[in-house]
């Protein structure tokens, strides 16, 4: 109820925004934490204010000798006071922690869309095969997952309308959700500092109705998927030479392999994810396999990072398709 | 605190040495004591940072640094140990003789303790040019050859010669700063500056040196004997 | 208990002041309240230089293309704003000068336990700082003051290696500072003061001093390894050999987290001192606040993941750096409240420093409770990176740490220079900065909640109605400090000649003359009565 009030005085105050829209699932209950937080924040602030203030009237000083009673400390005070802040702050931790970690894993149903940072401008990638720079097109109402890396410095993808961002990190790959719950056309910035233009390193995300977002999707310039790019890659670069999908390469077959475990040499049991495949294309003798002999050469230099999730994409496609031949 | 104009009085008062912040010579010992403990936790911190950060690579790319810590000399870093630990024997000698007023057999065990000390640095120095002989310096000449590294990842190694290289010379500039202080202590042990009642600065220059050496027995089966050559 | 003291005329009598005359005499000093001046200097200048990056970045953002230079400037003058602020004023100014006079005062000691090395800081600062301006005037730094890797390890064209070399430097400073005071405070103490009868300025200090040696070393070594990176291209956080660029954060957050508990606890000392002479009151729950600096200094270093929720560690660890997070509030909380409970039934007087220390409980309170903010891990994500962050920092930092530094040297003005300055305009400055400092960083607060990112020369023209007001009040703020620095240098020639204990405040180092003699005392005193005796005892008996 409270929060209800609150945020219908908030949005904006008196004509003047002070906080951002809310366009996700999750930005209502992010801004209603935020809320507690503030009242937290103001109550004890002028608590402590209106206290002094009221001492220092009440307790001025009347004559220059004067020499106040020693005041005894009081244990019960202390435990008071400490106690009553701990309970409020393990209060707002579980809320804020609990909030956390529902938002942590996107729903199973997620849209992908691919997202390479770069001084200082970011490449967006669909895996229909639109591909985007500065501009982010999703459709209202559906989870989008966001699988994030940079080629150069750590940036940060940043929405504020949807409350989220993470870190953008070289060589690893980072990942978000969201729900759009709005259409329209919002901020998303970057939010680590990562040189010369990082102020300029920013974009529009346009939520879409669902029909819109498909025309959208299927208008433009006839592309190649992410995975048919990345078939494309596979042979210019090689790799179809020892990656046989018959078993008579010089390397595994890659058929149905995404998503399941391999014990590499080392007697460590990985799971073949995208950062797996990533790690296999640019440092491959990291994570020697048992049967195989260390004789992958590295791609590092030779594809850039949106080349090595094209070729992700390739991989993946064909665990979904050639399940039944599957080695 | 009432003046005292002569100044043999005051030496009588005071024993050399004393320094006039303090109340009284015990007071001095031991806030000098505590000083250098403060400061070898500062250094433990400082290397900290270092044995932190191999320790997260080291379990991230075990393979890369067993193939590097094999090219490392394990019979140079044994005796390189050995020397250390004979010299914070010669050190602890030194303190002894000190406290018991032996001018001679001080100057005798601190110089003992600087020739090893330059052992050690001389060991340490050949070490490093036969890394550079093998192309091993990471940043400066890093070319080693393929069956040196054995198939391992060569990144992995280059990471492994970096904390070799960053940790060794860190100890080594320790050394040569222990160098220093030992020269110096050394001349005024010739000046005849200390005694029974006033050892203080041989006292913490030992605690120096053998937090040194401390830092050095833990590097070397660190970074000499993970090869699993044994 | 009082050392009868008589009050010669300064000019007649010989103190630490005039004992010697000459640069040599200053350069060459070892006792440690001539060395608080070099530092008094030095530290003023180096403000000045934060705060003129400060001024022009804050000219720049009244127009969301920005008004006055390139973003490659813009982003030097932030970075430079933030490595003079933090390495070269707020992490020395209160222990170095405040500290270096007082604490062989406080204590009852003739000199801190290592006078030579106490000076040798002081150069080191020196060198440290040179380096730094030699940085700035050489084309400067543009890594912001966290010097994140990749970015200032390989793409950064400006001068890293030369800050960080001068952070490296001043860093041992640090270290020497707090090393001397551990000693001092535990080896030195006079006669009858057992640790519980120290003043709370003590206690903090002694905190303070024991983050400054755990904590500095970690960050030498990882600026160390920075530079090493930078000059040989090669090193542990390259991605591409296998390093890892966010290994760089946790060893640059390990120091910094439990940095500015370096730069927030002397402060919360001086407030102490403060609001127990102008209450005349001893600080309620004595026991609690000395626990609680000890408390935030044990638990600052468990709570540095809290600047990397975003980086992609693990949720776990989140949680864990959270609850930490929230622990470390704790302490603060208590202090605030006992700082209150010791108005109660006080007889309070309004001068200058009492207004500072009254204006540090307000401000700091929301400063910390801001903090909560953050430690809230789902408003965390959103917050991170935006101007939520510069204003609850800067709440703390200029609401806290500056106001209790300005609180002090106002406070202890007539020991050190044996001169009162001009109560009336001081306590106008002091107005002048509360307003100007809440008319720049409230603002900030609703920027970051909006989205706004920090560290942004330009931004979308939405926000500019609330940068135009923050920098408004930094316009105002600038002028309120330009204030004590005229009346205070005013009064040093032509102030009133202050007696040893103007404001009749308990403490050994009001039983000195003002200016003190170099060697402090002419006879150790003997303690026998708690800190804070301000009350008459009831049966008429001392102590």
């Amino acid at each position: 109820m409270f929060n209800f009030i609150f945020a219908a005085i908030a949005d904006p105050w008196f004509g003047f925004p002070i906080k951002p829209e809310d366009a996700s699932t999750t930005a209502s209950s992010v801004d209603h934490l935020y809320y507690f937080l503030t009242a937290l924040t103001l109550f004890f602030t002028f608590a402590i204010f209106t206290t002094i203030f009221y001492f220092m009237v009440k307790y001025r000083r009347r004559m220059p000798d004067e020499r106040p009673k020693a005041i005894e400390t009081s244990t019960a005070l202390e435990v008071t006071w400490t106690v009553i802040p701990a309970m409020l702050c393990a209060f707002a931790f579980i809320w804020a922690s609990s909030l956390y970690f529902r938002n942590s894993r996107p729903p199973n149903a997620s849209m992908e869309v691919f997202v390479v940072g770069k001084q200082w401008m970011w490449h967006l990638q669909h895996p229909e095969g639109a591909r985007e720079i500065n501009e982010l097109h999703v459709p209202v109402g559906v989870p989008v997952k966001l699988t994030m890396t940079s080629e150069d410095v750590i940036h940060d993808f940043s929405i504020p309308v949807f409350r989220i961002k993470h870190d953008v990190i070289p060589g690893r790959y980072s990942s978000i959700w969201f729900q759009a719950t709005k259409t329209g056309t919002y901020h998303f910035f970057c939010a680590q500092y990562c040189g010369a233009e990082h102020s300029g390193m920013i974009g529009w995300v346009y939520v879409m109705s669902p029909t819109d977002y498909a025309n959208w999707l299927s208008g433009g310039s006839k592309g190649e998927s992410m995975a048919q790019a990345g078939e494309r890659l596979f042979t210019q670069l090689g790799c179809v030479t020892c990656h046989v999908a018959d078993g008579t390469g010089r390397g595994p077959v890659l058929q149905g392999l995404y998503g399941h475990p391999v014990k590499l040499r080392s007697g460590e049991t990985r799971v073949v994810d995208e950062a797996y495949i990533r790690q296999a294309i640019v440092n491959p003798n990291s994570m020697p396999l048992p049967n195989y002999p260390p004789i992958m050469p590295t791609f590092q230099g030779q594809v850039n990072e949106e080349q090595v999730l094209q070729l992700i994409a390739y991989v993946k496609s064909l665990g979904t398709v050639e399940k039944g031949t599957a080695k | 605190m009432a003046e005292l104009s002569a100044s043999s009085t005051h030496a009588a008062v005071h024993p050399p040495g004393f320094r006039h912040q303090f109340e009284d010579m015990e007071q001095q010992h031991e806030a000098g004591n505590l000083g250098m403990w403060v400061f070898l936790v500062t250094e433990i911190l400082f290397f900290g940072g270092l044995f932190a950060s191999y320790a997260i690579y080291r379990s991230l790319y075990l393979p890369g640094f067993e193939a590097g810590s094999r090219l490392l000399d394990v019979k140079l870093g044994a005796t390189n140990t050995a020397v250390l630990i004979g010299s914070s024997l010669t050190m602890a000698l030194a303190v002894h003789a000190a406290q018991t007023g032996k001018r001679k057999a001080l100057i005798f065990f601190l110089l003992l303790t600087m020739v090893l000390g330059a052992v050690f640095l001389g060991i340490k120095f050949d070490e490093y040019a036969t890394k550079w002989h093998h192309g091993l310096v990471p940043g400066l000449k890093w070319a080693p050859d393929e069956e040196m590294h054995n198939n391992a990842p060569l990144g992995s190694v280059e990471l492994f010669f970096c904390f070799y290289f960053f940790m060794t010379a860190l100890h080594a500039t320790h050394m040569i700063i222990g160098f220093g202080i030992m020269t110096v202590m050394t001349v005024k042990s010739w000046r005849g500056e200390f005694s029974p009642e006033y050892y203080a600065p041989i006292e913490v220059s030992g605690l120096y040196w053998h937090f040194v050496d401390i830092v050095w027995i833990f590097l070397f089966p660190l970074l000499y004997l993970i090869g699993g050559r044994y | 208990m009082s050392t009868a003291v008589m009050e010669t005329p300064a000019a007649s009598r010989v103190h630490y002041l005039n004992a010697n005359y000459g640069i040599k005499s200053w350069l060459f000093t070892t006792d440690h309240k001539r060395i608080a001046l070099l530092y008094l200097g030095s530290i003023t200048f180096m403000f000045f230089i934060g705060g003129s990056a400060a001024t022009l970045i804050r000219l720049h953002l009244i127009e969301p293309t920005g008004a006055l230079v390139q973003p490659a400037t813009y982003n030097k003058l932030f970075t430079i704003h933030g490595v003079v602020m933090v390495f070269f004023f707020l992490i020395p100014s209160i222990p170095a000068v405040l500290g270096n006079f007082l604490v062989p005062l406080m204590v009852g000691a003739r000199d801190l336990a290592f006078p030579k090395i106490n000076l040798l800081s002081w150069y080191l600062y020196i060198i440290g700082a040179l380096f730094t301006l030699y940085a700035i005037l050489s084309g400067g730094v543009d890594t912001g003051w966290t010097f994140y890797t990749p970015y200032s390890s390989t793409f950064a064209h400006s001068q890293v290696i030369a800050t960080a070399l001068g952070v490296f430097i001043v860093g041992f400073s640090s270290i020497l500072t707090g090393l001397n005071f551990i000693v001092t405070i535990h080896k030195m103490r006079a006669p009858g003061l057992t640790w519980f009868r120290l003043p709370l300025f003590i206690w903090a200090i002694y905190a303070t001093s024991i983050i400054q040696i755990l904590g500095t070393p970690v960050l030498a070594i990882t600026i160390f390894l920075l530079a090493l990176e930078r000059l040989l291209h090669v090193g542990i956080f390259d991605p591409a050999i296998g390093g890892d660029p966010i290994l760089f954060q946790h060893l640059f957050w390990f120091y910094s987290h439990p940095a500015v508990y370096i730069m927030i606890l002397p402060g919360m000392g001086v407030i102490s001192e403060l609001i127990a002479c102008f209450s005349r009151k001893r600080v309620f729950g004595y026991a609690m606040v000395a626990y609680s600096s000890m408390a935030i200094a044990v638990l600052s270093f468990l709570v540095w993941g809290h600047h990397m929720f975003v980086t992609g560690q693990s949720v776990y660890a989140g949680l864990i750096f959270s609850v930490l997070s929230f622990m470390v509030a704790i302490p603060s909380a208590i202090k605030v409240f006992n700082w209150t409970a010791t108005l109660y039934k006080g007889s309070i007087s309004y001068e200058a420093p009492m207004l500072y220390a009254l204006g540090f409980i307000g401000l700091f309170t929301m400063g910390g409770l801001t903090g909560l903010f953050l430690a809230s891990l789902a408003v965390d994500v959103h917050l991170t990176g935006t101007y939520f962050i510069v204003a609850h920092f800067h709440y703390i930092m200029v609401g806290g740490a500056v106001m209790a530094y300005l609180g002090g040297i106002h406070f202890w003005w007539p020991k050190i220079t044996g001169r009162l300055y001009p109560d009336g305009w001081a306590r106008f400055a002091a107005l002048i900065i509360f307003v100007g400092f809440n008319l720049t960083f409230f603002p900030q607060f609703v920027l970051g909640y909006l989205g706004m990112p920090r560290r942004y020369a330009v931004y979308p023209a939405e926000f500019q109605v609330l940068n135009v007001m923050s920098s408004a009040g930094a316009s105002i703020l600038g002028i309120g400090y330009l204030i004590p620095l005229i009346y205070l240098i005013w009064s040093i020639r032509y102030g009133p000649v202050a007696g040893p204990n103007p404001w009749g405040a308990k403490g050994l180092e009001w039983e000195t003359p003002s200016p003190p003699p170099t060697e402090n005392f002419e006879e150790i005193p003997v303690v026998t009565e708690e800190a804070y005796a301000y009350a008459e005892p009831e049966d008429g008996s001392h102590g």
